[in-house]
């Protein structure tokens, strides 16, 4: 799995729980290493075991600390990056769900190894969608769940995500738009401030 | 104002220009700008652009010499524009104009180039002020994660640095030879120390390799540094250890060899390979090996400093007797060779004195 992916897991369980608890994830799992680092690619299984691993220190399902995963990706302050990227997706909310079939092409232009599960976007009616993702990713649907989630907070919209269940290498998210402009959500600008 | 081209009923109406090429602009034969695009109209909304004149509002670039008036420049029909921003010299902005036919204005479309991320700052451009088709978007997004991930790679070669030195600080070989280094053979002799073991301990010196190292070169000099390094290794035993020390020192310790002789005899067959001449690129190095050497048994409790200094003397007192050959320690020495204050002569050795009785 690359290191952004192996990465944006330990930093999520060190900002949200605290350093100590990831070295304890980190040994527990026998990861053999205590920093990944973003930009080197390690065995799947490592990830895997990570993520067994804080579930079982945790308590917590698998589904539910994935979903957390997705919004702190979005939401946290460290990783205004990432927020920052997807927004440049779409101006609106649904916009941005229509940009996400082409995420990983997106991504591979700034991180060329970093392969993202191919997600198909359609809308059966008007705000209703269906993602399906394809990929070796088991679980990735409840990170795009709590993706979307923060998202949708971020555009300032009212909407109602839920993952449908997975199979034959597929996961199925829907997508309900409620309220376009129900608050005012973050300000974008096209350049960051540090640039 | 509308284009039309003969013939066609292809209308340029204003809406489409604006919608395509949101900085447009249309300037009548007199150099009057009279009409701009919604972008464009962006960068000044204090004073409106229609009716003042094109080159009272941008400057020609330097490529365009020659071209004093609009005239001159509508006289080309068609060009390549490189433009600065009166208001904004710092901005500089590339265009294409074309004589629209059938019509009496001139079109000029703009665009940012290279000045876009200080535009799009400096005027809170967004989205709907580029054109769908303008790749702008993509070219924002990818400085952005370009940048996001040089930062990472800046973090990653910096912690590979450190980790690197780091571990060059621990590490124990010597990175031509692949022996040892001096850290290791601490290491090794404070723990044949710890463990009560008994070893023999070997200082060579190399004699002449300065001259072959400056008459040679300092790849013939790490040659023969390496050729030393094999006949080191072959003449010892597995568990012996060969660290290089210096330049061109090496030091060997056999744990549980004490027998003068055999330390004799190895050190003999050492200083004898060494004497023969080392080729390197057809050039013949000669250099020899000066050695002393000391056994744990000569001391009553080995102490680490004073058996290195004593092999150090007996290794000098090789080099003083003609080099190419080898010293043990023996008490005799320490009291002849020893200058006053630098050597103690040894305490209790096994029979009351360092070195054996022969």
């Amino acid at each position: 799995m690359h290191g952004l992916i192996n990465r944006a897991l330990q930093c999520f369980m060190r900002d949200t729980y605290g350093e100590a608890v990831w070295e304890e994830v980190a040994s527990h799992a026998g990861l053999g290493l205590r920093d990944f680092e973003a930009m080197i690619c390690y065995p799947d299984e490592l990830t895997f075991r990570a993520l067994d691993s804080a579930c079982t220190l945790l308590n917590k399902p698998r589904d539910v600390l994935l979903e957390d995963l997705g919004t702190y990706l979005v939401s946290h302050e460290n990783l205004e990056p990432v927020r920052r990227i997807l927004r440049f997706g779409g101006d609106s909310f649904h916009e941005f769900l229509h940009s996400l079939d082409e995420l990983p092409d997106r991504v591979r232009l700034a991180v060329p190894d970093l392969r993202l599960p191919q997600i198909e976007v359609r809308e059966h009616s008007p705000g209703a969608l269906t993602l399906r993702c394809f990929g070796a990713c088991p679980g990735f649907g409840h990170v795009l769940v709590g993706i979307l989630q923060a998202m949708a907070d971020d555009y300032g919209t009212l909407a109602l995500l839920e993952h449908k269940g997975a199979g034959n290498g597929e996961e199925v998210v829907s997508a309900l738009l409620l309220d376009a402009d129900f608050a005012r959500g973050r300000s974008f600008s096209l350049t960051p401030d540090r640039l | 104002m509308a284009a039309r081209k003969d013939g066609d009923a292809v209308a340029l109406e204003r809406r489409v220009l604006d919608r395509l090429m949101p900085m447009n602009l249309l300037v009548r034969p007199s150099g009057h700008i009279t009409h701009a695009g919604p972008t464009l109209s962006r960068l000044f909304p204090e004073e409106e652009l229609v009716g003042r004149r094109f080159l009272e509002v941008f400057e020609m670039g330097r490529q365009h010499h020659g071209i004093c008036t609009f005239s001159d420049l509508r006289a080309l029909r068609e060009a390549r524009l490189q433009l600065r921003l009166r208001a904004f010299p710092d901005l500089r902005l590339k265009g294409v104009m074309v004589a629209l036919d059938g019509a009496e204005c001139t079109l000029i479309n703009l665009s940012f180039g290279l000045s876009i991320i200080k535009a799009v700052r400096r005027f809170g451009l967004s989205n709907d002020d580029f054109a769908p088709t303008d790749l702008v978007i993509e070219m924002l997004y990818l400085v952005e994660a370009n940048t996001a991930v040089m930062e990472e790679f800046r973090g990653l070669s910096a912690r590979l640095q450190q980790a690197r030195s780091r571990a060059e600080e621990q590490a124990l070989r010597d990175p031509l030879t692949g022996l040892h280094n001096r850290r290791a053979m601490d290491a090794v002799l404070a723990d044949l120390v710890a463990r009560g073991k008994r070893f023999g301990l070997m200082h060579l010196d190399l004699d002449h390799f300065k001259a072959v190292n400056d008459t040679l070169g300092h790849a013939a000099g790490d040659h023969v540094l390496q050729v030393t390094a094999g006949i080191l290794r072959s003449e010892t035993r597995k568990g012996d250890t060969v660290a290089r020390v210096g330049g061109d020192e090496f030091v060997l310790i056999f744990e549980d060899l004490v027998d003068p002789e055999k330390l004799s005899a190895i050190a003999e067959r050492i200083v004898a390979r060494l004497g023969e001449p080392i080729d390197y690129a057809g050039q013949l190095c000669r250099i020899s090996g000066s050695i002393g050497f000391t056994t744990s048994c000569f001391y009553d409790r080995p102490d680490l400093d004073r058996m290195l200094s004593d092999v150090d003397l007996a290794l000098y007192e090789s080099k003083g007797r003609g080099r190419a050959r080898a010293t043990m320690v023996t008490r005799e020495l320490l009291e002849t060779a020893a200058p006053p204050g630098r050597m103690r002569p040894p305490r209790q050795g096994r029979s009351g004195a360092p070195g054996p009785e022969a």
